[in-house]
């Protein structure tokens, strides 16, 4: 282990991505996420590795596709507006199987809304965001060692499924400095990856990375096997917290800053002799479905909050299949729930009843 | 019985309020606190407010955002309106007095008055009265002490700058003694 270092959530990211073996990084800077791309640019130098920043979002991403073909650990950061900007990239990548890392430190929206955190991008990275069937690895940290932790995950879980993986935070994460430490025994691995294009050397049939194919069988035939891995995926690979929930009458349903939020709130409110507890999806995709449809034996009810106007709050009703009602409290704009709002809101849905 | 103190420092951007807020956070991580660190970023930063919520605690700390702080540091008469109401009843309030021409209002918590950017100016470190703030602040607050603070003063002036080191130090020990 490093020591312990007081980081910015945008810089841990950084910093982790490079311990995992990352050496290429191309971007465009936008707020709240520049400290990453900014890290990069002093520190890619330095290990031989490959900081570009390229004219557009548009082109970071596409750099970010060829690089993945040829085999190599590949990053890029945006927020909001740049991530839309990168969706038909995303797509390419995901339909050529090519494992990256994309970066989404969230700001308000739609359009250039703002720049305060926000949580409005949810829709848009578990439901794909491009055309096309296809799926991301979404991670959803909640304090700055946890974007550590899964920018390392998200390099391995790609390299894995040839998929690209998204860790997907907010504006207060990303600006936010606390304490870190780094698994010097995680990382560096890259592994051999023989569908690479890294040259024949007249030694082996070439490798071909590419998204189109014009016969609709063999392009059905190709969708569905992804889908098969795509359940795999779902199989091995959610990922969540449980907090106070036990014993819980009431859950609270949220991911990122909002659910360190939720934390404070679920503190107070069991002094106070409610109980209520909190389930925090760490992955977005695969949803941790059968935590919730659990929950919902015993739970009375739920509560989503969220920094949108209600994304995350439509795969807690699928869970809960409707067995309890499932309310919703957000926030958006770049405004963020107080403990306060959160409390206030369990009572009125607890009614009196503790 | 966990002890956690709750700061917002708040004043111009170039006061070093951020700078502040992170010797206290490293402070408060070297002395294996439980500490977060948020400042405030976007259009405020040039030229207007600035601000920093800087929680140490023994326990794991949820919310980094402070909305009703325990201590207060305010440098400039809009930080010291917009945060006096959200002061907890009982806690403590720093005020810049050469910058800040009003008294505070509220008769429940504890004020110390300080004229940081006077004392700084005299000091001929006018960019300094952010340490002498932070100076008082330790020796009137259960926050942290002297030492853990100068050891996180050590971690937040980086190697190619260590010649600031005794400067921001002889600022801090100016508030630290600083007697109205």
């Amino acid at each position: 282990m490093s020591d312990k270092v007081l980081m910015k959530g945008n810089e841990a990211i950084a910093e982790a991505a490079m311990r995992a073996g990352c050496r290429h990084f191309f971007g465009y800077p936008i707020t709240p996420q520049t400290e990453l791309a900014a890290y990069m640019a002093k520190k890619m130098p330095k290990v031989g590795g490959l900081f570009l920043q390229a004219e557009s979002e548009v082109a970071a991403i596409n750099m970010v596709y060829g690089a993945a073909g040829a085999g190599v650990r590949v990053m890029t950061s945006s927020s909001s507006p740049g991530i839309s900007l990168k969706q038909e990239g995303i797509s390419y990548i995901a339909g050529a199987d090519l494992p990256c890392l994309i970066v989404n430190i969230v700001r308000g929206g739609p359009g250039l809304g703002g720049i305060q955190p926000a949580q409005s991008d949810y829709f848009q990275a578990t439901r794909g965001g491009g055309h096309g069937d296809y799926r991301l690895i979404v991670l959803a940290p909640s304090s700055v060692q946890e974007m550590v932790d899964l920018t390392y995950l998200a390099f391995d879980l790609g390299d894995k499924y040839r998929m690209p993986v998204m860790i997907i935070g907010d504006g207060m994460l990303g600006q936010m400095m606390e304490p870190v430490v780094f698994d010097d025994t995680k990382g560096g691995g890259t592994g051999e990856k023989a569908w690479a294009t890294t040259g024949t050397r007249m030694a082996r049939k070439r490798n071909i990375i590419n998204s189109l194919y014009i016969t609709p069988e063999e392009l059905e035939k190709l969708v569905w096997e992804r889908e098969k891995k795509y359940d795999t995926v779902r199989a091995a690979e959610v990922r969540f917290e449980q907090y106070a929930a036990g014993d819980a009458e009431y859950i609270i349903a949220a991911y990122g800053t909002t659910a360190r939020i939720a934390k404070n709130a679920i503190d107070t409110l069991r002094r106070e002799g409610y109980k209520v507890g909190l389930i925090r999806p760490i992955t977005l995709w695969p949803f941790p479905n059968e935590a919730f449809s659990r929950a919902a034996k015993t739970a009375k009810a739920f509560l989503t909050v969220e920094m949108s106007t209600g994304q995350m709050v439509e795969d807690v009703r699928l869970s809960v299949d409707g067995k309890v009602p499932v309310h919703f409290y957000g926030r958006t704009g770049g405004m963020v729930p107080s403990p306060a709002e959160i409390i206030e809101k369990i009572k009125s849905i607890a009614g009196g009843d503790k | 019985m966990n002890q956690t103190s709750e700061l917002i420092i708040a004043g111009f951007g170039g006061q070093g309020i951020l700078f502040a807020g992170k010797v206290l956070a490293y402070g408060g991580m070297l002395a294996a606190k439980e500490v977060s660190w948020l400042p405030s970023y976007g259009p405020e930063m040039r030229g207007g407010t600035a601000n920093c919520h800087v929680i140490v605690s023994d326990a794991p700390v949820s919310s980094p955002i402070i909305t009703n702080p325990t201590l207060l540091i305010a440098m400039n008469k809009p930080s010291l309106d917009k945060f006096e109401d959200a002061l907890v009843p009982g806690g403590m309030v720093f005020v810049d007095s050469t910058l800040i021409d009003r008294q505070v209002k509220r008769s429940d918590v504890r004020v110390h008055y300080i004229p940081a950017t006077q004392l700084a100016q005299d000091m001929n470190a006018p960019k300094l009265a952010n340490m002498i703030m932070l100076g008082k602040l330790i020796a009137e607050a259960d926050m942290l002490t002297y030492d853990e603070v100068k050891t996180g003063l050590g971690k937040s002036v980086p190697s190619s700058k260590q010649d600031l080191l005794a400067l921001n130090l002889k600022a801090i020990n100016a508030g630290y003694g600083y007697k109205a």
